[in-house]
């Protein structure tokens, strides 16, 4: 058994066995291939990058190359019981079809972005008067593929006028290729780094 | 297909490997093709490597196209000058690894290297069929092929592979006999020709009946139609290249002169690489088996004959695990015709990964040392292998 991410960690520990599940910019697999061996899922994986699929099928995933929203489309309905798009929608240019897309084909669906309203984040906006740049968000304005700049509060105010419902949420604290990490519940839309939930049709 | 092939960096080969054959359907029983005719006897040539394990679970067929033949791997003889076809990718160690799988692959009905075609003895008349040869299909081939399997004594193959034509293949056996297949690979390949596709195919078959050897293809005995054959070849060859794979292996260079002859031989590297490949083509194949192979290749529409005009539906009586590979300069079966597959797997829910490789030397690109092929191959299998035990 491989290490998980400490956001992978959190968002595997949310689904449930032998369980279908779609991972949207699955990158080189880490997430699937240890639902497919510790949770006995049946999986599929959608990846842009050409690199990375070749990846994923050596580890014995199926997966997609291709784009998310579009490679989305041709699933029948409810193919899958989660679809999970971790740490891309920022990077998404239509979020909300992106959403109910997902839920089209799956009961439940998993998303998970930076926190833009981070302290550090605040802060150097405050203090140094420059977009921020992290090691959540490492880019410069102008090379940033994080299109959409989003907090925790902005999320959960998104999901109530889109009419989705938050089913777990989780806070956490970690750096992006940290194996650990901590669940922030003190001011969450101020420590937390990370934000995931599970959501469903309301 | 091109031949490229070459002993690969590491010299690792299945050795020596032998031309088998197998016949079946005799006068009382013949063979019946889609077309509605038979034939019988019908010999299939094929060759193996690898060791099929105890309960005959590791086998993988591998499907040739066009020009293919059943010496996929290894050499008849050490001295051989070169070895089969896709040395490269089946071998001990490799992508398809004789160590772990057991291959399998024969020679296409209406070919000319062993198995029955056109040029082979028609019982009736004791002379070569030629023309009277019946039009066979991409159906019809694979038909062939599953009685070789049955004769085999195998009941599932761990994976059927193939590349182009001889992805065609790959689909058809998976909607056909959906039970005896684990596993399908189709590389480069489309479930139906592109008119681009259909146009090459009738211009080279126009250079060989247009051929005045060609006698309505009764030429054995007789001088052939060559050059026609030799034109149609090269047909072949410019599809199979892509103008930036052209660009870099030819660019404008002048083949061993350093100035315009002014005269009509060839002045170009490219007009003498394609004349060198027509040369080399008629030595080792026979015109109209390529009448033949590529009116089938033509014919094949895998939603009209098995799924009333939906590839969804044709798809629907497929149960395999697949992998469709597609590269990116790949003109003659482009990238949108893989993707057509794989939408309609998706559609049925099945089993499908999708890799678009980055390439620059067209259709013939996955016959081409591949690196990422090889990783591709080697973990689908392996993962197909694992989930498959035997049945």
């Amino acid at each position: 058994m491989h290490a998980l991410r400490y956001d992978l960690q959190i968002i595997a520990s949310w689904i449930t066995p032998n369980a279908r599940v779609l991972g949207l910019g699955c990158g080189e697999g880490d997430l699937l291939l240890w639902l497919k061996q510790n949770r006995q899922v049946v999986e599929r994986g959608i990846e842009r990058k050409e690199s990375r699929v070749v990846k994923c099928i050596e580890k014995g995933i199926s997966v997609l190359q291709g784009d998310i929203n579009t490679e989305i489309i041709d699933y029948p309905d409810q193919a899958f019981d989660y679809a999970i798009c971790s740490q891309t929608l920022q990077q998404v240019y239509d979020p909300v079809s992106l959403i109910q897309s997902m839920l089209r084909v799956a009961d439940k669906c998993v998303v998970s972005f930076p926190n833009f309203s981070h302290y550090r984040i605040r802060s150097q906006l405050m203090l140094t008067g420059c977009a921020p740049v992290t090691k959540e968000l490492p880019y410069e304005w102008y090379n940033t593929p994080n299109i959409r700049v989003l907090s925790l509060k902005d999320f959960e105010n998104f999901t109530r006028q889109a009419g989705f419902s938050i089913l777990k949420k989780a806070a956490i604290n970690t750096k992006n290729h940290q194996l650990e990490g901590k669940i922030v519940t003190f001011l969450p839309n101020l420590f937390a780094t990370y934000g995931i939930f599970l959501i469903g049709h309301q | 297909m091109s031949e490229y092939v070459g002993h690969d960096q590491n010299g690792t080969s299945v050795g020596l490997v032998k031309k088998q054959f197998f016949t079946f359907a005799g006068p009382e029983d013949p063979f019946s093709l889609e077309s509605g005719a038979s034939i019988g006897p019908v010999t299939i040539a094929y060759e193996t490597c690898g060791t099929l394990n105890q309960d005959k679970s590791n086998a993988v067929f591998i499907l040739h196209a066009l020009s293919g033949d059943s010496h996929v791997a290894g050499c008849y003889k050490a001295e051989d000058a070169k070895p089969g076809w896709w040395d490269i990718m089946v071998g001990p160690g490799k992508g398809i690894d004789t160590d772990k799988y057991f291959v399998i692959c024969s020679n296409i009905l209406g070919s000319c290297m062993g198995s029955t075609g056109p040029a082979s003895p028609n019982p009736v008349t004791k002379k070569e069929y030629a023309t009277d040869f019946p039009m066979i299909t991409i159906g019809d081939m694979v038909r062939s092929q599953k009685a070789l399997v049955d004769h085999l004594g195998i009941t599932r193959l761990l994976a059927v592979v193939g590349g182009s034509v001889g992805g065609m293949q790959v689909l058809e056996w998976c909607v056909r006999y959906p039970d005896m297949v684990a596993s399908a690979v189709p590389l480069a390949s489309t479930c139906r020709h592109s008119a681009l596709a259909i146009a090459f195919n009738e211009v080279a078959r126009q250079s060989i009946m247009a051929d005045p050897n060609w006698c309505s293809g009764h030429y054995y005995g007789k001088t052939k139609p060559d050059m026609g054959l030799a034109i149609a070849r090269m047909i072949g060859h410019i599809t199979y290249l892509s103008d930036e794979s052209m660009r870099l292996k030819f660019g404008r260079r002048l083949q061993n002169k350093s100035a315009l002859s002014f005269e009509f031989g060839a002045d170009f590297q490219v007009e003498s690489y394609l004349q060198y490949q027509g040369n080399k083509f008629i030595e080792r194949f026979d015109a109209n088996s390529f009448l033949y192979i590529t009116k089938a290749a033509d014919y094949f529409d895998l939603a009209r004959e098995h799924g009333n005009g939906s590839l969804v539906k044709a798809f629907s009586r497929t149960a395999a695990r697949f992998l469709v590979v597609s590269y990116t300069s790949d003109w003659l079966y482009p990238t949108y015709q893989s993707k057509e597959m794989v939408t309609a797997m998706k559609k049925n829910n099945l089993d499908v990964s999708f890799c678009e490789i980055e390439a620059q030397w067209g259709h013939d690109a996955f016959l081409l040392p591949n690196e990422k092929l090889d990783q591709l191959m080697a973990g689908f299998l392996r993962s197909v292998s694992h989930a498959c035990p035997a049945v």
